[in-house]
């Protein structure tokens, strides 16, 4: 592919709290598409999305973002984050909250609208998110993101604790916002998630196991179920 | 900068606020509740009521707000809004100069209704316009409110910033002048607090209330107010990081 890729990462190492969190990854992603970033909890996953995001202090290593390095000024209004935790106002109402940062991101106003609808939160737009559930209030965070129609989008566990139905479409949002073009990082740790990639980061104890597509690492460790091909590529790594 | 961005979140912490109706509530009455008991402690001494409770309307609003922005403010910080926000084309100062407006409103209304109480119910005299009285309250709601943005990037906990209230503002409030004539201090005292904005605030209010203008050092006492609360912001700009370990 000739196009510039949305995300390029060399050699990155993050120390937090003392201890070494990221050792030296290097990778890149490809614009316009789903990439999963998988791993167990306490990997590093979050880590390594603030570095793109560019709120995370980094100890060695570039991190370029839509061709410029990852938190400059310019990508403020080009990248959305949401984090694990909802980051909302939990006393304000979901269209207060979205209104908000609609005017902060210079969003037009039926985008406020367009977002409720994406998150299925037409019902609770007028409740307070206090009065939320944790699923519902997480989709409120999600929703904020969606305002600006950012070029990449970082979104970290967007769908736990969602229901089944609403888990598939956001799924499908999500295939939707890249046949647009907007290229998209989604964590989680739950391996069946990464069907919906086109391309996978493998992250186990701070460093990458695999780049690759679902297919691929099916094909390359002989395993039909993703995450018995996950368990496999950890017990090769043991083995060298 | 840009105002559009200021302004919204203006509207967004006065929206907050309004959710919180009892807090709202308390804002508004304990202030004259304050000074009914003032008036009523000192029933045989109405001359020392006369002297203090006329600058008391004008430092309500400083430990009011100090109080109220802190724990706001901290509230960004640990539920992620702020981080959100810094991630976000927002400025720091726009969201400090909302913050700003924001208060400044709540404090005229707190103002406006404090001073129609103490001077038209309680009967409490000052010699100055009460216009004066109300905007020097204003000015000091905006040194609370920049202080307590300041400290409040030093508190963890909301227990850890309603501590700063006693270990922050009480000492200004014992030294300022309001219990013990400045002149009557020990030396070390004095110094201390000439270090202190309130002492400034005091003695602006003093002079408006008993003299009926700002006094031979107003310049001084009302540069101080505005030099110390725009230090504290850019202080407090320097607490919003974009960038963090």
């Amino acid at each position: 592919m000739a196009s510039p890729p949305a995300i390029a990462v060399e050699g990155l190492t993050v120390r937090r709290g003392g201890r070494p969190v990221l050792h030296g990854l290097s990778f890149s992603i490809a614009a316009g598409t789903v990439t999963g970033l998988l791993g167990p909890s306490g990997c590093g996953k979050t880590t390594l999305m603030r570095s793109i995001v560019g709120v995370q202090i980094v100890e060695a290593g570039r991190v370029e973002v839509l061709g410029t390095p990852a938190g400059s000024a310019s990508l403020r209004a080009r990248v959305g984050y949401v984090t694990q935790a909802p980051s909302v106002y939990r006393d304000l109402s979901v269209r207060e909250n979205l209104r908000y940062f609609a005017r902060v991101l210079a969003a037009p106003n039926e985008r406020i609208e367009e977002a409720i609808e994406t998150v299925a939160l037409g019902e609770q737009a007028d409740q307070v998110v206090a009065s939320l559930s944790g699923g519902q209030s997480a989709r409120v965070s999600l929703a904020t993101a969606l305002l600006g129609k950012p070029d990449l989008l970082v979104l970290d566990e967007p769908t736990v604790g969602l229901d089944p139905v609403l888990r598939r479409d956001l799924w499908a949002t999500f295939r939707g916002l890249a046949a647009e073009g907007t290229t998209l990082l989604v964590s989680s740790h739950v391996m069946e998630e990464a069907e919906h990639c086109d391309e996978l980061l493998l992250m186990r104890e701070g460093e990458l196991l695999a780049t690759e597509s679902p297919a691929a690492l099916r094909a390359r460790t002989g395993r039909e179920q993703l995450d018995e091909a996950f368990l496999a590529l950890i017990e090769e790594r043991a083995a060298v | 900068m840009s105002a559009r961005v200021t302004v919204a979140t203006a509207l967004r912490v006065l929206t907050q606020l309004r959710r919180d109706p009892r807090t709202i509530a308390l804002l508004l009455a304990v202030p004259p509740f304050l000074l009914t008991l003032l008036k009523g402690a000192f029933h045989q001494d109405p001359e020392t009521f006369q002297h203090v409770g006329g600058p008391l309307v004008g430092l309500f609003p400083f430990t009011t707000m100090f109080v109220v922005t802190s724990i706001t403010m901290l509230r960004e910080r640990t539920t992620g809004t702020l981080e959100r926000l810094m991630s976000l084309p927002l400025a720091k100062l726009d969201l400090l100069f909302g913050y700003g407006i924001a208060f400044a409103v709540v404090a005229v209304v707190q103002a406006v209704l404090t001073s129609a109480y103490a001077f038209g119910l309680l009967g409490l005299d000052v010699v100055g316009p009460t216009a004066a009285v109300v905007a020097l309250a204003v000015g000091n709601a905006l040194l609370g409110m920049s202080l307590g943005l300041f400290v409040s990037a030093f508190a963890r906990t909301e227990f850890q910033a309603v501590q700063f209230m006693p270990a922050i503002v009480f000492p200004q409030l014992l030294l300022c002048g309001l219990f013990v004539a400045r002149d009557q201090m020990v030396g070390v005292l004095q110094i201390i607090s000439d270090t202190m904005p309130l002492t400034y605030a005091f003695e602006a209010l003093e002079s408006v209330t008993t003299e009926g203008t700002l006094g031979s050092r107003g310049a001084l006492d009302v540069t101080v107010i505005v030099g110390a609360t725009l230090l504290l912001l850019a202080l407090g700009a320097l607490t919003l990081r974009r960038r963090t370990p």
